[in-house]
């Protein structure tokens, strides 16, 4: 293959001692050979998300561990304040897209490592790993992650469907590295109040009676910024726009005098409006290492996984702490095992609400129903909603060919009788299967 | 802990990838969570929601119309704004019904704890609608929004009924004019 004639001799001894002889920590399914290696670099496909500080970390790490499927998502462009730690990028490259410039970078620099900046399928990877500052985009990939499984009719998890995530975090001195195998371990969704709540200052506080200094800014921010204005009616705040900032920095500091209060700055005013967390280098070095590392074992089984969370902290020290966070059984992302319902496509919406109601499976009461038709959200029937139950009502009587519902289609359905909404799969026949 | 990469093989030719899942969407937490909460919706008398679009259950109408206390008779409009960070994030409620409240400011901006600072995943839609029929029925002038609102309760209710119903009828209260709201 091309891929030997780029390696020269001993370039990858330090991973063939680990990858061609087992030793007592291998995953029981290890089998040694010289072709694990290979399926590192020809096969294995890695999904780096977030191409920041973790990011840069991460693409450098898994491209040194022989990784060269590699694609990288990153939705930012390069910022001056970036260049201290996110090391890929120098000060010609401001304003360029972080994936690309992160890619080119790489790919220049480490002989027959192919990186990929905005792969389009997510399915086709084999690993996923985030490096991301936003709760919202890991719900995001997490969630999707999850739609990929499938499960056969008995309802068992068909393996290959499933995509391993490991998703580091970094706060400060703070960070953590963790491993979701989706609908078999813990995922993001299932420890969602791990997170730190975000701060928001009461209201009342914020218009009179402010004590700290992020108090005035919120007020420019949340109250006088709407009533102003000051960059035309549709401008909303631009966290990187500095004439904005200057607007709601000198604002606030006139608030802070009128109360007394001190310690408004430019810089406080940007961390505020853009809750910003301050990030540090060598944080980020050693959860983009936990994570690189996590990756590795995943996809060579050399050794056990990490099982499944683990914290680090160096503010004071170094201390880290490994536990098995639990799934959540009533989690809303992943504890939804579709139910398979089997009709045809002529079959009426009025049909299906009473087989909900009336099959013994079931028993449901006032069942609301809700479906992703052409990727839009459509309510197909709710009845204790007046308004939605005038609007829904003519679906009952139109059939599920008719309401654009199709074979494999998920169904959300609400009822009181369940804490929480059940997913149905619909399974249906053609009017030619004779059904 | 499963044997992960048998599936070595199995993707190895990398053609299932693009077939599964393909075409359909899968809703969203926040989805399967705000079709629960309007399924599941209760609402005292006094209040109705409207959904301009049926298919959004994320962006709808509450209308609160008092029937006891300072605003009975009054008829309150509050826009809902679900966000995808839901339930994790609290909806973004504004009341588009200029009041004269002293925990709404004229910009509709509402102080409500369960809104910001006191919000929980555990919390519904139909919490946040009880508490805004209660600001209704026990404005708190220790936290206020509209402070002149407040120091009128505090120091002379009786002045405060009195603008509070003259605010209703569309009226000046001071120098800002409110527009009529009665039912």
């Amino acid at each position: 293959m091309v891929a030997e004639v780029q390696d020269w001799p001993g370039r990858w001894s330090h991973l063939q001692a680990i990858l061609e002889r087992s030793g007592p920590f291998a995953h029981p399914e290890f089998e040694a050979s010289s072709e694990v290696l290979s399926f590192l670099e020809d096969t294995c496909r890695v999904l780096v998300i977030g191409a920041g500080g973790l990011g840069c970390e991460l693409l450098k790490d898994l491209a040194y561990m022989g990784f060269r499927q590699i694609s990288v998502i990153d939705m930012d462009t390069i910022d001056l304040s970036n260049l201290n730690r996110q090391f890929l990028f120098r000060k010609k490259d401001i304003g360029q897209p972080k994936a690309t410039v992160a890619a080119a970078f790489i790919n220049n620099r480490i002989v027959g490592c192919k990186v990929t900046p905005y792969p389009v399928f997510i399915a086709e990877f084999h690993i996923v790993v985030c490096g991301l500052d936003s709760i919202v985009a890991r719900r995001w990939i997490n969630g999707m992650l999850i739609s990929l499984l499938t499960y056969d009719s008995e309802g068992v998890l068909d393996q290959s469907s499933l995509i391993p995530m490991v998703d580091g975090g970094t706060e400060g001195f703070k960070g953590n590295t963790r491993v979701c195998l989706p609908g078999v371990t813990a995922c993001i969704e299932c420890t969602l109040e791990l997170y730190p709540p975000q701060i928001n200052f009461p209201m009342c506080t914020i218009a009179h009676t402010p004590r700290l200094p992020e108090h005035c800014i919120e007020y420019v921010r949340v109250l006088l910024w709407p009533q102003e204005h000051p960059f035309g009616a549709s401008v909303g705040i631009d966290g990187d726009d500095p004439d904005h900032i200057k607007w709601i920095y000198e604002h606030a500091v006139d608030r802070a005098n009128q109360y007394g209060i001190t310690g408004v700055d430019y810089r406080l005013t940007q961390g505020v409006v853009k809750r910003i967390i301050p990030a540090v280098a060598s944080t980020n070095a050693v959860i983009a290492a936990a994570c690189a590392t996590e990756v590795f074992k995943l996809a060579s089984s050399c050794c056990q996984t990490l099982n499944n969370y683990m914290n680090f902290n160096d503010a004071d020290g170094v201390y880290t702490y490994t536990f098995e966070a639990e799934r959540n059984e009533n989690c809303a992302a992943c504890s939804q095992v579709p139910q398979v319902l089997r009709f045809s496509e002529d079959t009426l919406l009025q049909d299906v609400v009473q087989h909900l109601k009336e099959s013994a499976a079931f028993q449901l009461r006032s069942p609301g129903l809700v479906a992703m038709v052409n990727n839009k959200n459509k309510t197909l029937y709710m009845s204790t909603v007046k308004s939605i139950e005038e609007a829904t009502k003519p679906n009952l009587k139109k059939t599920l060919q008719e309401l654009g519902l199709r074979d494999g289609q998920e169904i959300i359905v609400a009822d009181p009788t369940t804490p929480k909404s059940i997913v149905f799969r619909l399974q249906l026949a053609t009017n030619m299967d004779g059904n | 802990m499963i044997k992960l990469f048998s599936l070595k093989q199995q993707k190895k030719d990398g053609t299932d990838g693009g077939s599964k899942g393909m075409g359909q969407k899968k809703s969203s937490a926040a989805q399967l969570r705000i079709t629960k909460d309007i399924n599941e919706l209760s609402l005292p008398k006094t209040c109705t929601v409207e959904f301009p679009d049926s298919d959004d259950l994320l962006n709808f109408k509450l209308v609160i119309s008092p029937d006891e206390g300072f605003y009975r008779g009054g008829r309150f409009v509050f826009s809902f704004k679900v966000g995808q960070g839901y339930p994790h994030e609290p909806p973004k409620v504004k009341c588009e019904t200029m009041v004269y409240h002293p925990n709404i400011d004229l910009e509709g901006n509402i102080c409500l704890n369960i809104l910001r600072e006191d919000w929980k995943p555990v919390l519904t839609i139909n919490s946040v609608v009880y508490g805004l029929q209660y600001l209704f029925l026990e404005p708190n002038p220790e936290d206020p929004l509209n402070k002149e609102a407040a120091e009128v309760l505090q120091n002379n209710r009786r002045l405060f009924e009195q603008n509070v119903s003259k605010a209703m009828r569309g009226g000046y209260v001071g120098s800002v004019y409110f527009e009529r709201c009665l039912k």
